[in-house]
């Protein structure tokens, strides 16, 4: 056993988890340090750096094949990191603004993103299942940070009891197919699938866990709620990091473990699942006047627009699903990070969209910020949100599903009508009472800055000369050859 | 000169953070000025240097590297008899534009020059391009900066009209793009040569490269709604008249003068070279919504009481003649059609122009607030006699030359086969004088009765000057067209010859194979086979 080298692999896992240690640590002797803001974002950001020079390799497994890194792995570290460093970034600044500054949710970050890092690199069921609840418990404890209102509580039992729900049918599914082909590894399952009875249920039952924990419809219940009662800027980690890192999980599982073949035929649910949930996502949000619900119901959509590319079930649609994710994380942090900076002004409920008639004009990054995320969230070009959605939509249309395209497309069309009316309150009509918005820190603004050209910049990069992130993804992207 | 063509393209945009980070107000309406005027100088070495008599290939061309191998998505443009004219006159509008509304707005004026300058960059790039993707990036992009240019210096009703404005596009843009994707990967399989997608025009366009019946059926569907709500044809055009009449002057001049060309130029740039077959299927249905608009938008036109949404609604009745040419499918009408978007862009520009001027000084648009103008403001109406004769086709103007070679082709299309619709389109024409001469001599002559209009000034310098240029071409047009009409007509016999030999080869083709029965019956396919035998 080579030791080393396994900490090698893991090693952007194993950074985060001593430096959340670490946090806990200086935490207990000095109260609400700014250092735990510098260990979290060094540690991430040296976590993102080796994941970064990892992306063009190939695929390997370590740890005696319970894990596997390089290549597409990680890359999709580089979006979990990412989306946990940007998170922090804003987080700072907010959790002291709003009162719920505790030095151990940078410990809680850290741990959750270890979890998720495991998850995303899993290749045996049982790193799959540790992963998952290493970051789903930390997620929990930051949905209740909000401790003193309603919402937070209501939040925090909401993700914990449908969560704790949705990993029974998890675990229940894992026990089902470790029966069926007597192996909890990825890709030994995949080489003993078959459709007797057993393999079917507990193939069913793993989905149903999936669909939980990603908020496909119908099993979306609690994400409105749980994005609504957690501290927005976390919020923006919830739904982009833990996101990105189970659907990684899921591609993990669906291209390895679960041959495409007569009898086991999860293309067509997802496709089912992937239009119900475009659609209702969608139409919800339509009616919704809390930006912040309003964001949820738009990423049960977005989920949606994943599943398309998962359902594809191609080296391409895999490869779109991880472009997808990385466009999804820019922008969703950015919108959070926006909506975070308004909510914080004294006066008015700025999570309602009325009360931001006018203000896109008062702190004016802050404003065009949100627009460029809006409308790449919206799908325009030439936005990053525009190249992930083609991506998608390429993938399921050349793996002949035309009509799955047709239904997304549509749908989207529908979504811009909610992105385009927060900036019609932004820009279009007057504030209703003089408010005086206060000069966000000169990090924040960097931050929100750098996310919205980078939302602009990944919308171009393809056209521009040199080789871009999808070149890399489609070198390296061999998710489906499965590694013993 | 390639670059000289990207310089184009890209100036405006440059302009932007110059604007942003000058304080003074009036420096920021010079630079985006300056920048609008230098474009347009800037552009025409490329008009001067194109090469006439090879219209058909694409000239200055820049050619990106792929985005991957196998996908043949890359940074195309270029500029050939098709887009040349329309591109000159998207630079040449930028600075009218501008000065159009030099005083009349005040209201977030960096933030106004920026979006008219994006608009600019869109909607030069959008001609220029010639990789279907890179078309789809500009065409949706210049719906962002029009979105806030409506939605932010319109009038009252402005959020619903920018909003129906936005979503009505996209909508048919999108189903654009699953088509888009859906041809791409149909023409890549057909490239060959480890390409596994394409959408370079050059290919698509070219004799190596057919569609089946069945597919070009679907995929000239969703290609035509895209362009059809923006052209926009009956019964798409229902967004227009209220983003016309919501939006301020300028929106207003660049809506109609570019971004309505942009579904006609892509019906010809694109449903016809690659669909060729269902194009000429489809002509005689698209030409009865042309007749059906050229009508219907000529009697809405006529009662409207609001002068804003009576050219609105003319844009519609115009857009039909030039739809009905494109379909009509003969050098003439084809070539008509393209020198009717110039027209068409130069004129009602011109009356928009003119009713943002009326409606500075009086801030009413209303037919029955005026009456007698023409003794207050010579100047203001003999340009705006100038401006309604060259959108109603008087001969010696710009309309005239259009109208003319449209109906003219119209009438002995073979593709129509039918004289009714030249000759009930000729009846659009008729109703064209009748509403805007009407219009004009409510608002123009009679005796003065509202004591408001008392005080009306006639133009001044900026205003007369903004206005000249549109008139001369006006004359030139209408005068010796084919000064004009020379830079697309080899492209345009080229283009129609080689559609016509691709459908046939792919009607050829498609008796080999087995097909649906409907589009056996619809492209019939069997007589092609009798007249193949019979010509034998």
């Amino acid at each position: 056993m080579d030791y080393l080298g396994d900490i090698q692999a893991f090693l952007p896992g194993v950074i985060t988890a001593v430096a959340g240690l670490v946090v806990i640590v200086v935490e207990s002797f000095k109260k609400e340090s700014p250092l735990n803001f510098w260990i979290t974002v060094v540690s991430l950001a040296a976590a993102l750096f080796i994941s970064l020079q990892a992306l063009d390799t190939n695929l390997n497994t370590a740890f005696s094949g319970m894990l596997v890194y390089g290549g597409p792995v990680a890359f999709g570290n580089m979006i979990i990191l990412a989306g946990a460093l940007f998170s922090v970034f804003i987080s700072e600044d907010y959790l002291r603004g709003i009162g719920h500054y505790y030095g151990e949710t940078y410990a809680l970050i850290l741990f959750a993103t270890t979890g998720m890092l495991a998850l995303a690199g899993s290749n045996d069921l049982v790193t799959l299942f540790l992963g998952l609840e290493t970051m789903s418990i930390c997620l929990y404890v930051m949905a209740g940070l909000i401790k003193d209102e309603k919402s937070g509580a209501e939040s925090a039992l909401k993700y914990f009891l449908l969560g704790a729900f949705s990993t029974g049918f998890l675990l229940y599914g894992m026990a089902l197919l470790y029966g069926a082909t007597g192996t909890t590894s990825i890709p030994e399952i995949g080489a003993a699938a078959s459709t007797n009875l057993l393999f079917l249920a507990g193939t069913g039952l793993l989905l149903v866990g999936f669909l939980f924990k990603i908020s496909a419809v119908p099993f979306h219940m609690w994400t409105p709620d749980v994005y609504q009662g957690t501290p927005t800027t976390l919020t923006a980690y919830f739904a982009t990091a833990s996101k990105a890192a189970t659907f990684i999980a899921f591609i993990l599982v669906l291209s390895r473990a679960l041959p495409i073949m007569e009898g086991l035929n999860w293309q067509l649910v997802l496709s089912v699942i992937s239009i119900i949930t475009m659609v209702f996502g969608n139409i919800i949000a339509l009616v919704q006047d809390n930006v912040k619900r309003m964001l949820a119901y738009s990423s049960i959509a977005h989920a949606g627009y994943v599943l398309v590319g998962l359902a594809a079930g191609t080296i391409e649609g895999y490869s779109a699903v991880l472009f997808y994710l990385f466009a999804y994380t820019i922008m969703n942090v950015g919108a959070f990070g926006v909506i975070a900076y308004y909510e914080r002004n004294k006066g008015l409920d700025f999570n309602q969209v009325q009360n931001l008639a006018g203000l896109g004009y008062k702190e004016p990054l802050m404003g065009i910020s949100l627009s460029v995320f809006l409308f790449s969230l919206a799908g325009i070009p030439p936005l990053v949100g525009f190249v992930g959605k083609y991506y998608v939509f390429a993938a399921a249309i050349n793996a002949e599903m035309i009509g799955l395209a047709i239904v997304g497309v549509l749908a989207s069309a529908a979504s811009v009508y909610y992105y385009l009316r927060v900036m019609v309150y932004l820009y279009f009509r007057e504030e209703h009472q003089p408010i005086q918005l206060f000069t966000p820190t000169l990090l924040y603004k960097g931050t929100i800055a750098v996310l919205a050209i980078l939302a602009l910049y990944y919308g171009i990069e393809p056209l521009l000369p040199g080789e871009g992130l999808m070149d890399i993804l489609n070198t390296y992207g061999g998710y489906s050859t499965p590694f013993m | 000169m390639e670059t000289l063509l990207n310089i184009v393209i890209y100036l405006p945009l440059l302009g932007i953070p110059l604007i942003l980070l000058i304080r003074n107000e009036n420096s920021r309406k010079w630079i985006a000025l300056l920048v609008t005027i230098i474009t347009f100088l800037a552009s025409l070495p490329l008009m001067f240097g194109f090469d006439v008599a090879n219209s058909g290939t694409a000239q200055f061309l820049t050619e990106g590297g792929r985005i991957m191998e196998s996908l043949d998505i890359k940074y195309l443009i270029g500029l050939d008899g098709l887009n040349l004219l329309l591109f000159m006159l998207t630079t040449l509008m930028g600075p009218i534009v501008i000065l159009s509304s030099w005083n009349s707005v005040t209201k977030h004026l960096a933030g106004y020059l920026s979006m008219l300058l994006l608009l600019q960059t869109a909607s030069l790039g959008v001609f220029a391009s010639l990789d279907l993707i890179v078309f789809y990036v500009f065409f949706e992009l210049s719906l962002i900066p029009m979105y806030f240019l409506i939605g932010i210096w319109g009038g009252a009703g402005r959020i619903q009209a920018t909003v129906k404005f936005f979503i009505y596009t996209l909508f048919g843009s999108l189903v654009m793009l699953v088509g888009l994707i859906y041809l791409g990967y149909d023409a890549g399989a057909a490239m060959g040569g480890g390409t596994t997608f394409t959408t370079d025009w050059r290919f698509l366009s070219s004799d190596i490269y057919t569609v089946g019946l069945v597919e070009q059926t679907y995929l000239f569907l969703a290609f035509a709604l895209a362009f059809c709500i923006k052209v926009p044809l009956f019964p798409f055009h229902t967004w227009l008249p209220y983003a016309h009449t919501e939006a301020p002057t300028a929106g207003s001049v660049v809506l109609a003068a570019i971004m309505l060309k942009l579904g006609t130029y892509g019906l010809i740039r694109f449903c016809l070279p690659i669909f060729p077959n269902a194009f000429m299927e489809f002509a005689p249905w698209m030409a009865i919504l042309a007749v059906i608009g050229i009508i219907y938008g000529a009697l809405v036109a006529m009662v409207q009481k609001d002068v804003k949404k009576l050219v609105a609604y003319s844009s519609v009745s115009h857009l039909g003649f030039v739809v009905l040419g494109i379909f009509a499918l003969n050098t003439v009408a084809v070539q008509g059609a393209i020198i009717q978007m110039i027209n068409h862009g130069l004129s009602t520009g011109a009356l928009f122009l003119i009713v943002g001027m009326i409606y500075d000084r009086r801030h009413t648009r209303m037919i029955k607030d005026f009456g007698g103008l023409a003794k207050k403001m010579p100047i203001f109406t003999v340009m705006f006699m100038i401006a309604i004769l060259a959108s109603i086709g008087l001969p010696g103007l710009n309309g005239f030359v259009g109208e003319f070679l449209i109906l003219n082709g119209s009438f002995f299309s073979e593709l129509y086969d039918n004289k009714v619709f030249a000759i009930l389109a000729t009846t659009g024409v008729i109703l064209a004088a009748v509403y805007m001469l009407w219009m004009f001599q409510r608002v123009m002559f009679g005796p003065l009765t509202n004591p408001e209009n008392e005080k009306l000034v006639d133009l001044n310098g900026r205003e007369i000057g903004l206005l000249v240029p549109l008139v001369i071409f006006m004359f030139w047009i209408g005068i010796h067209p084919v000064d004009f009409t020379k830079y697309s007509e080899a492209q345009v016999t080229e283009l129609i010859e080689a559609s016509e030999a691709k459908s046939i080869a792919v009607l050829e083709e498609a008796r080999n194979e087995e097909l649906p029965n409907w589009t056996a019956r619809f492209y019939d396919v069997s007589e092609s086979e009798s007249q193949i035998a019979s010509t034998k």
